[in-house]
């Protein structure tokens, strides 16, 4: 549609270019942490907790020490001197938040099933895992809090060092007296309560580490299977008490993350803190078992939305409370996760009056934090849930609803209620594109067709519009959270004496294909050929600067810093050719590669020729440096705010409770597109994701904190089997946060679809008066919710 | 234990463990670590190999089991040519991203083809059902599957 503001028109940007990452990984090439050959390498393997709360007694390691291979047993005491400081969190979201002492291996106290208490290092990884079998440990069980509720009664206290299982409350609430006003006078007041279930991330590579020390001059590799080797180098050494400047971090080719990855993790700690007693390399690989136990799980909300609205339900007010699951400990960034959905319970809707807040409270569960989406999913699933419920008491239809409060694209940027300014948007053609493309109104006559002739295979269409924002973050922004580090990023272009270009960026992907993306922006920029472009990541010994990868912020500010490292190359080249030229640089114009003299045609100079002149340096004007690089680091002035409107349809059998995907259609709007096959590609895996977490996934705990889905034989990571093909189009309505209009999309379809399908789900079931099924909605969830509302069939 | 396996075509002897999986034997061993460890239940696939020509999970077959038999991994997929038609057709279609399961997912998928005549897109979403991809959603699988079935 409207393709303004795109620098890149007509160039291989916005073309669906093929990934130069894929050759490597097709073939087996690509190292991931588990295949590096670190010769002489011992193993670890961790002694875990089996109860969620225990006080821990003795500890006998002496079977284990006889076992074969085993070479040490430590247990938390031992190692206790081993660390300057907890594991870190670096987002104290309010002054007088409560954060337990989190040390690596736990001492005392287990505080869930899956905590360290003993480490077995062995020559092997079977030995390790012999030896961690024969640790004996005295446990004394205590009860155990796993509901939220229970849990912020303090009937149990957790962690004595707080006094408190209440980490902190976070309110936002920028105009008290207009949402009271706006609820007493509402003509329609609809009050919803859901419940986000506990996720598991479950990226196909499990976590590893590899810590490989110099014990003579005090230098440390450390390998992991990170999103953050920038952020994991000065947390790990800060928590290690090492000197920052003798720790490189390399990230190796990560199998995935969603957020999980985006931590600082006991296990790493481990590796370098043995490392350095045994004075060789340590490491471990993550069972999938300990994946599910002992790694961050993502969402665990209870959420409470109001809506105040007038007779026409035209939105008037949105409330929000939230009771949040920190999980035993705070990781990195857990107590931020729901701040930063905070300001979005009013999703894409015109709101004049806004409150938000949320309690954090500890349990013994797993520790959760950021897993794709991040905040963004449980808010646009709160407001979307409950737009529903408001059209059913308005009486129209969840699409008119929807049209009726759409923020006006007229009052872009808009001021919106919870303090933010939304870049730019454009809403209405995303939802009429989606119904569209599901056929909306053929469906509603087949729905009705199905519901007359008493067929107990219903029809259900789900509607879910959203907003988010991403490209993390300002850095002014982020200081007004407390969080504890900037949002900004860094870039640095190279081209080389041969005019091939070097790419260094301080974003990390894990999937995401930031070497072809990347390579595709410089390209055009240059004028040279993408394979000619070489993109340097992951190691902060090649990368030193970067914030990483996560929030959707790669291309809108990692990407940004990049463009503009590359202009600023390109700045110094024209130094250079006007001087070889005996122009001035305002004469000089630079497309394809070649730097000319507007209205000399025949005068111009290559890039390659400023590139090997910038090299020999041998007449370069006064003052100007030899070769050509630039490197920028970038901190955004606004979040960006990608938006759309997907619709799901399914069919929910009433005799089984089956729920199945019958269509499904994404219409995002992500700005201006870099490379449209990638962002298909990340629509296709959010989209599946959010999907899982309406129908499929459940971290089922029991009443004593154990966790009964522990594998992926039973927890349900979606199979092809179970998904469809889904239809996908876009609208183009670029940011003016950046130079290049774009906005994040790593993230979107996670945030958008698991509100559709919910919705589509008790669309289908409406006739029986339900009005929400708890997630994920399975067989047996959608029988009892059809039983308990009296039907019977 | 003695073993002998004949692996991307030439034969490796080795003195193992009785209870040495065949995954950790062909990535411990000899080094071929193409082939990918994604869980412990035999649930997500991203170690299939190929032994004797037919898809199966290297996680769940001990070396032993597979003493004198043929064992094809990712490695030995590509030939002096280029990228095998699966492989080709993955790239093509944008059918990996983090590329963890992609090893496993293709020999599945070439087995599949393998086995079965005139696959359509149920045929390969159900054929592909042991092997999970927490990126790509499948769509692209689907299509790269029937884009090389063909």
């Amino acid at each position: 549609m409207t393709d303004t503001m795109n620098p890149f028109a007509g160039g291989i940007v916005g073309t669906p270019r093929l990934r130069k990452e894929d050759p490597a990984l097709l073939t087996g090439e690509s190292k991931f942490i588990d295949d590096l050959n670190l010769p002489g390498a011992l193993w670890i393997s961790c002694v875990r907790s089996p109860y969620a709360h225990a006080r821990i007694g003795a500890i006998d390691a002496s079977a284990a020490l006889a076992t074969d291979g085993v070479v040490a047993v430590y247990t938390g005491a031992d190692l206790e001197g081993d660390w300057a400081g907890p594991l870190p969190c670096a987002w104290p979201v309010t002054d007088e938040m409560k954060n337990p002492a989190h040390l690596p291996v736990a001492v005392g106290k287990a505080n869930f099933a899956g905590d360290a208490v003993a480490v077995v290092v062995a020559t092997s990884r079977y030995a390790a895992a012999d030896g961690a079998e024969g640790v004996v440990v005295d446990y004394e069980p205590l009860e155990a809090v796993v509901d939220l509720d229970d849990a912020a009664s303090d009937r149990v206290v957790i962690h004595d060092d707080c006094g408190t299982n209440v980490s902190y409350d976070w309110p936002l609430v920028p105009d008290p007296d207009a949402v009271a006003a706006a609820f007493e006078n509402a003509a329609h007041h609809v009050t919803e309560t859901y419940v986000h279930q506990r996720l598991i991330p479950a990226p196909m590579e499990p976590r590893g580490v590899a810590a490989v020390p110099a014990p003579h001059n005090g230098d440390m590799t450390l390998y992991s299977s990170t999103q953050i080797p920038h952020v994991l180098k000065v947390m790990g050494a800060l928590t290690l008490g090492m000197p920052e400047q003798k720790l490189r971090v390399i990230a190796p080719s990560v199998g995935g993350g969603f957020g999980c990855k985006l931590n600082v993790y006991a296990e790493e700690l481990i590796c370098m803190a043995l490392a350095n007693r045994h004075g060789g390399t340590v490491r471990w690989t993550e069972t999938r078992t300990e994946a599910a136990t002992s790694t961050i799980q993502g969402r665990a909300q209870k959420q409470t939305i109001e809506l105040a609205a007038d007779a026409d339900g035209k939105l008037t007010a949105v409330r929000a409370t939230l009771l949040a699951d920190m999980g035993a400990y705070l990781q990195l960034v857990a107590p931020g996760v729901p701040l930063l959905g905070a300001f979005l319970y009013h999703g894409l809707y015109d709101v004049p009056a806004y409150a938000f807040t949320c309690r954090g409270v500890f349990t013994n569960l797993a520790p959760t934090d950021a897993y794709r989406g991040a905040g963004r999913p449980e808010a646009t699933y709160a407001i979307e849930r409950a737009m529903d419920a408001l059209a059913v008491a308005v009486g129209v239809e969840p699409d008119e609803i929807r049209s009726r409060n759409y923020i006006p694209t007229e009052k872009f940027p808009y001021d919106s209620p919870a303090g933010l300014v939304f870049d730019s948007g454009n809403y209405q053609p995303t939802l009429d594109r989606a119904k569209e493309l599901v056929d909306w109104d053929g469906r509603r006559a087949e729905q009705a067709e199905r519901r007359a002739a008493g067929s107990t295979v219903q029809l259900g269409l789900g509607i879910s519009s959203y907003v988010e924002m991403c490209g993390l973050a300002p850095s002014r922004t982020l200081a007004a959270l407390n969080y504890g580090a900037g949002g900004w990023e860094s870039a640095t272009v190279r081209i080389l004496p041969t005019c091939k270009v070097q790419v260094v960026t301080g974003s990390t992907p894990h999937g995401q294909g930031h070497e072809t993306s990347w390579s595709m922006i410089v390209a055009d920029q240059l004028g040279v050929d993408p394979d000619d472009v070489e993109v340097l990541h992951s190691d902060t010994a090649i990368s030193p600067m970067g914030m990483d990868t996560y929030g959707s912020r790669s291309l809108s500010v990692g990407g940004t810093a990049l463009w503009m490292a590359t202009e600023k190359v390109i700045d110094k080249a024209r130094t250079i050719a006007a001087h070889m030229l005996e122009a001035s640089t305002e004469d000089l114009e630079f497309s394809g590669g070649t730097f000319s003299v507007k209205g000399s045609p025949d005068k111009e100079v290559p890039l390659a020729g400023v590139a090997f002149g910038a090299f020999t340096a041998h007449d370069l004007p006064d003052g100007v440096e030899p070769n050509l690089e630039a490197q920028v680091t970038w901190d955004p002035g606004n979040f960006v705010f990608p938006f759309g409107t997907h619709i799901a349809v399914v069919e929910v059998d009433e005799e089984t409770g089956a729920v199945e995907l019958v269509d499904y259609a994404a219409v995002d709007d992500c700005g201006n597109q870099i490379n449209p096959m990638i962002v298909e590609g990340q629509l296709h895996g959010g989209i599946v994701q959010g999907i899982a977490q309406a129908l499929w996934e459940d971290a089922v705990y029991d009443d004593d904190g154990q966790l009964r889905s522990a594998s992926l034989a039973d927890y349900l990571v979606p199979s092809a089997a179970e998904c469809i093909d889904m239809k996908l189009d876009h609208t183009v309505t670029p940011s003016g946060t950046n130079p290049m209009g774009v906005k994040g999309i790593g993230e979107a379809g996670t945030i958008a679809s698991t509100p559709a399908v919910m919705n589509a789900v008790v669309d289908a079931l409406r006739p029986h008066g339900i009005t929400d099924v708890r997630m994920p909605a399975s067989p047996m969830t959608v029988r009892r919710a059809i039983e308990a509302a009296g039907g019977s069939s | 234990m003695e073993v002998s396996v004949t692996v991307n075509g030439t034969t490796r002897s080795a003195d193992v463990e009785p209870r040495t999986l065949l995954a950790h034997f062909l990535r411990d061993e000899l080094g071929l670590t193409g082939t990918n460890i994604g869980c412990d239940t035999s649930s997500c696939g991203a170690c299939t190999v190929l032994v004797d020509g037919r898809s199966a999970k290297s996680c769940t077959l001990l070396t032993a089991q597979v003493d004198g038999a043929e064992v094809t991994t990712i490695e030995g997929l590509a030939g002096a040519d280029g990228l095998h038609p699966m492989q080709q057709a993955f790239h093509e279609c944008h059918a990996l991203q983090c590329g963890y399961c992609t090893p496993g997912m293709v020999m599945a998928a070439v087995s599949l083809v393998d086995e079965y005549e005139n696959l359509d897109a149920a045929g390969v979403r159900v054929g592909l059902e042991g092997n999970l991809c927490r990126c790509t959603g499948y769509q692209n699988i689907v299509k790269a599957v029937l884009a090389a079935s063909e």
